[in-house]
């Protein structure tokens, strides 16, 4: 198990390497730049050329790019240049993390726990008034583009019944006290209460909003899986057995057919970001999709190359996370 | 005609299946009959075996007196009276204390009815968890105990190993285990050794016979396989298209099969002292090339002793006039006494 770890850590380095030279050549063969971005069109050459010196960008991209690499090795990723003027981009990614891993983590709870009971039961009453209706439901949700979804939902819970804040992370007004960045965390940490209640007020609608395309696709995998279980001989045998319907659902259905939900849950987990861009833009949320869209439109190199290279290696580490949990789950793995 | 019933229950009667019918069929098609006004008794420590090819309806008929065909699309009528309560008319809860306590089924495939991720010792010990309320660790004691009874060698380490860790006759000896955990008065046994290798086949027979046979447990074997029913059974009854079409003590059976299904059954043994290229008996087409019973015998399109009375009219089920022992016929035109099996 350890070897397995360990080689696939040398793996995510590569592909780390290749993912940052992808990036790093494709981003300055985008039309545009920050040239542009930051003096605008109507700049004469020659500020132009003076800026395109400051930034190192004057010289050809294999060796801007070992330039990077060699800075990067070291720690430094450049800094900011549009996004928040003057940061360093890691910081940036520091600080701007919390807020989406609170969201996503949220949202992927939304979407697991909703969507394994109700695909159990679908298939369960396979047919039936639950199923059809939840399918209808699942298929929604894959096909409503999740940037409307949010200005619906905004439309309605914000704006014409007030229930919910249209966006931000929290009412600065509350002047909240700060630990661990994680808003919800903090105020339970510092017993503040009231600034946890709004941190979370202020979730409720980015994070079902994220959570529909990862509910849809792992309810269908939940749903479809129970079907094929529940038609396993082992099945038949555990109830030949007479054994409580609690030890059939969870012993024999649920732990056989949830092999393949928990590989769905890790690659929805890569989703989760794309999601998070749309998300966050149209809440006004101050995380790393935010962050990563302004970055792109402004062409922030540095911060668009620690925020690419960030998701690659979140991605690896967290199907790693699913491989191992895998191997603790299905024994034929694990005493292989 | 409606076809006689054996002889009433009588009080010695463990199980006594009557009429059983099962239809499948989904809203707005002609429902399918696997199984057809089957009746059958089974007495304490009796094994009974119910014989046919695929198709027959004889794991359906195991499955309806189970309670384990699907809840949905199918219709079951009759009684199966186990112990003096009809089976099929307990709900779901009274059907699941007595499965696995009084009445257990073992299937045909062992490594696909195992689960692949639950550990044999916890798969044996949820039974006795289940049906004699013992807490975990004194279920996994005996758990091992039952595995070492059914000649699992070993078992403190089977006990913590994996289905897909066992041999394929160890996995039917665990699936045995599991079905005998809790002393069952009937045991089921789906084709038992069809999946399996010929030499672990003899093994298995033997651990049935030695362990419920001749513990006083009642067996009803469901096979194709008639040197099984040779090697175990007191009483056969033999299905084709659903229905019985054939019951005898074995000896009276093998002595004299009277219905050409039987003896075509017998006949596509193959024999030691055959010739050398002595053509092997088959019966031509198969169970799926039936006709309904409705109109006449479901067996007369593969009959060679069919007659013009068979495609007319159904023969039912009666005492076969020449035999002089029990033994139940349903043919219009039987082999005489002694066949040419």
């Amino acid at each position: 198990m350890l070897r397995f770890i360990v080689r696939r850590l040398l793996q995510a380095v590569l592909v780390l390497f290749i993912v940052s030279l992808l990036l790093f050549t494709w981003l300055r063969k985008l039309p545009g730049g920050p040239i542009d971005a930051i003096l605008g069109e109507r700049a004469t050459p020659e500020t132009r050329a003076a800026l395109r010196k400051t930034l190192g960008l004057d010289q050809s991209i294999p060796v801007q790019y070992l330039h990077f690499l060699n800075n990067a090795i070291h720690g430094n990723f450049g800094t900011s240049t549009q996004v928040q003027t003057g940061t360093d981009a890691l910081d940036l990614f520091f600080q701007r993390l919390p807020a989406t891993v609170e969201l996503s983590v949220l949202a992927l709870i939304l979407a697991v726990i909703t969507a394994i009971p109700l695909g159990y039961f679908a298939a369960k009453r396979h047919g039936g008034f639950l199923d059809t209706g939840s399918v209808v439901l699942s298929l929604v949700g894959v096909a409503v583009p999740v940037f409307f979804l949010g200005f619906v939902l905004k439309y309605f819970f914000s704006i014409e019944w007030h229930m919910l804040p249209p966006a931000g992370r929290q009412n600065p007004d509350l002047d909240a006290t700060r630990i661990t960045n994680f808003y919800v965390l903090d105020g339970l940490l510092t017993r503040e209460y009231d600034a946890a209640w709004d941190a979370l007020k202020h979730l409720i609608l980015p994070a079902i909003t994220l959570a529909s395309v990862p509910f849809a696709v792992i309810f269908r995998i939940t749903r479809a899986s129970v079907l094929e279980v529940l038609n396993e001989d082992y099945v038949r045998t555990a109830e030949s057995k007479g054994l409580s319907e609690r030890i059939i659902r969870g012993r024999h259905v649920l732990h056989n057919a949830l092999l393949p939900v928990v590989t769905t849950i890790g690659l929805q987990v890569g989703a989760l970001l794309t999601g998070a861009v749309l998300t966050e833009t149209v809440f006004g949320y101050p995380g790393l999709g935010d962050a990563l869209a302004q970055a792109f439109r402004q062409r922030d190199y540095a911060v668009l190359q620690v925020l690419i290279l960030a998701a690659a290696l979140g991605y690896i580490l967290v199907n790693l996370l699913v491989d191992v949990a895998y191997a603790i789950i299905d024994p034929r793995i694990r005493t292989r | 005609m409606t076809a006689p019933s054996p002889a009433p229950a009588t009080t010695d009667t463990l199980l006594s299946v009557r009429d059983l019918t099962v239809e499948f069929g989904t809203k707005g098609q002609t429902p399918f009959r696997a199984v057809d006004g089957v009746s059958f008794d089974v007495r304490p420590g009796q094994t009974v075996g119910l014989v046919g090819e695929s198709g027959c309806g004889k794991s359906v008929t195991s499955l309806a007196i189970m309670g384990l065909l699907p809840k949905r699309g199918n219709k079951v009528a009759g009684s199966a009276t186990f112990d003096g309560t009809d089976l099929l008319t307990l709900d779901d809860r009274e059907m699941r204390d007595r499965r696995g306590r009084d009445v257990a089924m073992i299937f045909q495939d062992p490594l696909s009815s195992l689960n692949p991720v639950v550990s044999i010792g916890v798969q044996v010990a949820e039974v006795l968890q289940r049906h004699r309320g013992m807490k975990k660790s004194a279920a996994m004691a005996e758990s091992r105990d039952l595995l070492d009874k059914v000649g699992i060698p070993d078992p403190s380490r089977r006990l913590k190993e994996y289905p897909h860790q066992l041999s394929g006759g160890m996995r039917q000896r665990a699936l045995i285990a599991m079905a005998l955990a809790c002393k069952p008065r009937l045991l089921i046994a789906d084709e038992p050794t069809t999946a399996l290798d010929v030499t672990i086949q003899a093994q298995i027979l033997n651990l049935l016979k030695e362990l419920v046979v001749d513990s006083g447990t009642a067996l009803i074997m469901i096979t194709h396989d008639l040197g099984v029913v040779a090697g175990l059974c007191d009483e056969v009854n033999v299905l084709y298209g659903g229905r019985i079409v054939e019951t005898a003590p074995r000896h009276e059976l093998f002595a004299s099969p009277r219905h050409p299904y039987t003896n075509g059954l017998l006949g596509s043994i193959p024999r030691l002292d055959g010739a050398r290229n002595e053509q092997l008996a088959a019966i031509p087409g198969s169970v799926a090339d039936n006709i309904p019973w409705t109109s006449g015998c479901a067996f007369a399109p593969r009959c060679s002793r069919a007659i013009d009375v068979c495609r007319a009219e159904t023969p039912s089920l009666e005492q076969d006039s020449v035999a002089i022992e029990d033994h139940l016929l349903r043919c219009h035109n039987p082999w005489p006494t002694g066949g040419e099996a």
